[in-house]
């Protein structure tokens, strides 16, 4: 689990703050034609506004919703699929070629299939981010299974219970950090689908709809705005799963450092 | 309570376990010791279910074992991994209760009483990996006393200890398993603790492992790490069994304990 301290934290705003200053300057000394492409300052203003922004928050909303919602349904589908996969060997290896030939696929590239087959956009956009972000959980769900120590089941075994406890009671917390990891990488992954999906086959709704909109309009603040949001959701999402793993899987760390 | 009737294992080809055969009496502390890699851990699996052996019969109260059965409970060595570190040691001492029906406030009340009884009381709150590796091995314990099994196996239990941590696991061990009157089988590559835990010693050959000693261990009790130790009954039974594990031919009857060979 990558670890944030205090002082790499620091540093990181420093640099970013440095880097925003360096880009003000420039387009306040004249580097570029302001009235095409903004300045900072007007970006981050309009960025916070946004905020306030009844029309954008409609659309917030959207993605936000559309994007639990794949979250969901991937760990729905991913979680028991892989604690299959990862205890039943022959089913692991059955599937196993399938799953080589599918993950390759760019999301993207399936979603002029995906429009042909939905004739409404939410499950559409939710099929493309569902099936980009399947593939981290599931893989490190296998992982995961597979990394639980054979002794551990055994004990468990040793006291009477059976295969469904085992798998319940072990299995499953034992697998835990893992499944979080590709719980975390599938959040991200998400948010990109659910955006691009969005500027793709766009609809009514939806950020990725909006910046369509703005685009036309030839509002590059607002665009650079909304895109800045995105992505600060972007970290924020994942500094809330990084805190709570550390949280809930100090064992798992504590167990990582004591081995190496 | 214990028979074991021509049991044999074989992994493929190679050949762990040859017809072993072994009764046990309720109560009884009996030591296998034999040498690494003889299928002592094999036995001692094939006894809890874990494994099918590929022949001969394990009877439990006369009735032939099938699966995992009830009223047993397992302490291996390696307690870093048969404990669950997400779980804290009132947990994990817990776990298996949950077989025997009970609510979480009694769980934990006999999860309590166990820690207590192997000196963690105080600990009860702590995760395996906040704990030394014979404070771990002790909630091992506790663990099985907990279950109150009918049959306790134990697969050198105490391999993985220090020298001082485990003479006072050895004698916790005694201690609190003559206060249960359970049936203990302890599983051990050390001639010194068989003959110092045992009420019997039955000694495995080189692999396939069979019963080639069977000797029952006469010292007055309370057993004690040091006098017992000295005591020339232990040094002679001691020498015996370290003869046998060899695969030496044993001293028979000359020291006027009883060495019956298979
Ligand atoms: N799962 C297994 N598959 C194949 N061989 C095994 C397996 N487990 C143990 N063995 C072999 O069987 C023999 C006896 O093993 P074990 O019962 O663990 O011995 P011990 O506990 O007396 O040291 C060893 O040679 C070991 O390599
Ligand atoms: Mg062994």
């Amino acid at each position: 689990m990558p670890k944030v301290n205090g002082a790499s934290l620091l540093r990181g705003l420093i640099g970013t703050a440095g880097l925003l200053v360096v880009l003000e300057a420039a387009g306040r000394l004249g580097a570029w034609d302001t009235e095409r492409l903004p300045l900072v300052s007007t970006v981050l203003l309009r960025a916070g506004e946004l905020l306030t922004d009844p029309e954008f928050l409609v659309s917030a909303r959207s993605s936000l919703t559309t994007w639990a919602l794949a979250l969901l349904v991937t760990i729905a589908i991913a979680v028991p699929a892989g604690l299959l996969l990862g205890m039943v060997k022959p089913a692991e290896l059955a599937v196993r070629p399938l799953i080589e030939f599918l993950r390759p696929i760019p999301s993207v590239a399936l979603i002029p299939l995906v429009i042909l087959l939905y004739s409404e956009t939410t499950h559409m956009r939710i099929t493309v981010a569902v099936y980009a972000a399947l593939w981290p959980v599931l893989i490190n769900t296998i992982y995961g299974v597979r990394d639980v120590d054979p002794l551990a089941k055994e004990t468990l075994r040793s006291f009477g219970f059976g295969p469904g406890s085992v798998a319940y009671r072990v299995v499953l917390p034992g697998a835990a950090p893992f499944i979080a990891t590709g719980i975390r990488l599938a959040a991200s992954v998400a948010i990109v689908l659910v955006v691009t999906s969005e500027l793709i086959a766009g609809g009514i709704e939806g950020i990725g709809v909006y910046i369509t909109i703005a685009a036309s309009g030839n509002r590059l603040d607002l665009m650079i705005g909304a895109t800045i949001l995105v992505g600060l959701f972007g970290i924020l999402v994942n500094a809330v799963l990084v805190a709570g793993e550390n949280r809930l899987f100090r064992w798992h760390r504590a167990r990582a450092g004591a081995a190496t | 309570m214990l028979e074991l009737v021509d049991l044999s294992h074989t992994y493929g080809s190679y050949r762990a376990i040859d017809r072993v055969n072994l009764k046990v009496a309720q109560g009884e502390v009996v030591c296998i010791v034999g040498p690494s890699g003889c299928g002592k851990s094999t036995l001692l699996r094939s006894i809890a279910g874990l494994i099918k052996p590929t022949g001969g019969t394990v009877l439990l109260d006369g009735k032939p074992v099938d699966g995992s059965p009830e009223n047993l409970a397992v302490v291996f060595q390696d307690y870093s991994r048969s404990l669950y570190p997400w779980m804290s040691a009132v947990a994990n001492v817990g776990l298996p209760l949950r077989r025997r029906g009970l609510d979480k406030k009694r769980r934990d009340a006999a999860a309590m009483a166990a820690l207590e009884q192997v000196g963690l009381a105080g600990a009860a709150a702590k995760f395996p990996w906040e704990m030394s590796g014979g404070m771990q091995q002790r909630v091992s314990i506790a663990r099985a006393l907990a279950y109150q099994p009918k049959l306790l196996l134990m697969d050198e239990p105490f391999g993985s200890v220090d020298a001082q941590t485990r003479e006072e696991l050895e004698d916790l061990t005694l201690r609190v398993c003559a206060h249960h009157g359970m049936t203990i089988l302890l599983i051990t590559h050390d001639v010194d603790e068989s003959v110092y835990v045992g009420d019997r010693v039955v000694v495995l050959s080189k692999a396939p492992g069979t019963v080639v000693g069977d000797l029952p261990v006469q010292l007055p009790g309370p057993r004690d790490q040091i006098h017992t130790r000295e005591l020339d009954a232990f040094v002679r039974l001691r020498a015996e069994v370290g003869r046998l594990v060899r695969g030496m031919t044993p001293h028979r009857n000359t020291h006027g304990f009883g060495v019956e060979t298979r």
